[in-house]
């Protein structure tokens, strides 16, 4: 498959971003240091071009009614100018993606889905349209998405618009005028803890508002950051990464998203999901720390005290606030109480571990 | 980027300082550039002999791990213990406070086999 490349990729190469192919595109992984990145956001502001995501509408008389089989949560409880975290759940047990749900207006919605299942989600969708009368449309690579996340987020954003974003709470949006650019989406939404925005900008705009917000930006000393640092910062709140922490075959429920998944509607494979709720998971994902000098990392087998094999790790990542190797798996239900010992192989030395509650590092996201 | 012309350089990327049958080894600039921040230098063959191109230990940065490939056949004399609580030493001066391990080198013919550093920076592309 041809990598394909963000709107503003001669800009990253313009000011020294390192690309890395990342699914299907061409993505900044750095331009500084990871870990610069990383405190940036924590401490100051810093931007993310996370265009790759993709962006679907969804529409008609229809669509709550559609949203509410294919999609986990309780859709109904949106207003509009809400945000919702959710799934798609498959039949078999597993999920299609995680998205963010938007309710744009009384029967609008937009989904915002992972990049390397833009093509996958866009097919499950179709296969449950015709019951409904809704309509889809894919405009993905019509749209930027630039995440601006830290605590100084608000201030940088606040000079571009006269709306009141220092107001909106954590999952609202507003539809906006920024810097003169109509129809801009800004979302106090993001996938790092350290507070911020999300903006969705049409393409042809993105350059002017990418530009525009570095120049509001320069007083509070903000930088570019790339998927190197947004993996070590999500990985410290305990955020799942879909293809690492969820897949086609991950139980929704052992991965702890039990909190979108609502019962009080019927959706795709609802009924079993019931029953493996209400009986219990025999699987959990977890949060571990090292207790020794090691880095956990995808892949990397996980022991219990026993020496016995109990799972796997999904992601890990050394934490730059914590200093500490930090990582999560899927280990049996009896093992994954916090403080459990559990053994890490760290290139054939099996290094110790505790099970960690979530997240790593207190947020700062606003309620 | 920079490749002083005083040391050797392997395919895997790291560099030899020789001093007669004694040498300094570490990772170049491009090496620690791929890598990105480095936070942990393991090296678990001190004392040890090691075959060239075999690994004698493994560095770790945030977002990957590398094997460390001795350019020579050595014994592994010391580690930078400066490296434990200062890794990030090798980002920032990986031909200077960065190195690694100092060794005792088993056969100096083996040093004609490596590369200058004008064949280095054609390696990769600089």
């Amino acid at each position: 498959m041809e990598t394909k490349l963000v709107p503003l990729n001669d800009l990253h190469l313009s000011i020294g971003a390192k690309m890395v192919p990342f699914a299907g595109y061409n993505m900044p992984v750095r331009y500084t240091s990871d870990i610069d990145e990383h405190q940036c956001v924590r401490e100051h502001v810093g931007v993310f071009d996370v265009s790759h995501m993709g962006e679907f509408f969804v529409f008609g008389k229809g669509a709550l009614d559609f949203l509410q089989l294919v999609t986990s949560n309780d859709v109904s409880k949106l207003s509009i100018g809400q945000v919702q975290y959710s799934y798609f759940p498959n039949e078999q047990g597993g999920i299609v993606d995680d998205l963010l749900v938007y309710r744009l207006e009384n029967e609008r919605y937009m989904l915002v889905v992972n990049a390397s299942n833009i093509e996958k989600d866009w097919q499950w969708l179709q296969q449950f349209k015709d019951k409904f009368e809704v309509e889809l449309e894919n405009v993905s690579s019509n749209y930027c998405l630039f995440a601006v996340q830290g605590p100084l987020a608000g201030e940088v954003i606040a000079q571009l618009t006269e709306a009141d974003i220092l107001s909106l709470g954590y999952y609202t949006f507003l539809t906006t005028t920024l810097v003169g650019i109509n129809e801009v989406i800004v979302s106090a939404t993001g996938y790092t803890g350290a507070g911020g925005y999300e903006i969705y900008i049409k393409n042809e705009d993105a350059l002017y508002i990418w530009n525009k917000i570095f120049e509001a930006g320069k007083p509070y000393n903000i930088q570019p950051i790339g998927l190197g640092a947004r993996d070590t910062l999500r990985l410290e709140m305990g955020y799942c990464l879909y293809g690492n922490d969820l897949n086609d075959f991950t139980s929704p429920i052992s991965a702890g998203l039990s909190w979108i998944t609502k019962f009080n509607k019927s959706f795709i494979n609802s009924t079993a999901l019931l029953k493996e709720k209400t009986e219990g998971t025999t699987k959990k994902l977890v949060g571990f720390k090292m207790q020794e000098r090691g880095i956990p990392r995808a892949h990397y087998e996980i022991y219990n005290t026993q020496n016995h094999l109990i799972g796997e790790v999904t992601s890990g990542t050394q934490s730059p606030t914590l200093g500490q190797g930090i990582g999560m798996g899927y280990i049996p239900a009896e093992f994954s109480q916090p403080g459990q010992e559990i053994l890490i192989n760290i290139r054939d030395k099996k290094l110790k571990a505790i099970v960690t509650k979530l997240p790593f590092v207190i947020n700062n996201t606003r309620p | 980027m920079n490749f002083p012309s005083n040391l050797k350089y392997t395919k895997d990327h790291e560099w030899l300082l020789a001093n007669g049958n004694e040498a300094t080894v570490g990772i170049t600039d491009f090496a620690q550039k791929e890598l990105g921040d480095i936070v942990f230098v393991d090296i678990t063959t001190i004392g040890q002999k090691v075959l060239q191109n075999e690994i004698f230990g493994s560095v770790e940065a945030v977002k990957t791990v590398s094997d460390l490939f001795i350019p020579v056949t050595a014994t592994i004399l010391e580690f930078n213990k400066s490296l434990e609580n200062n890794p990030e030493a090798v980002n920032t001066d990986p031909y200077g406070a960065g190195w690694m391990v100092k060794i005792t080198i088993e056969n100096v013919a083996e040093l004609d086999g490596l590369l200058s550093a004008e064949q280095y920076k054609e390696l990769v592309g600089e």
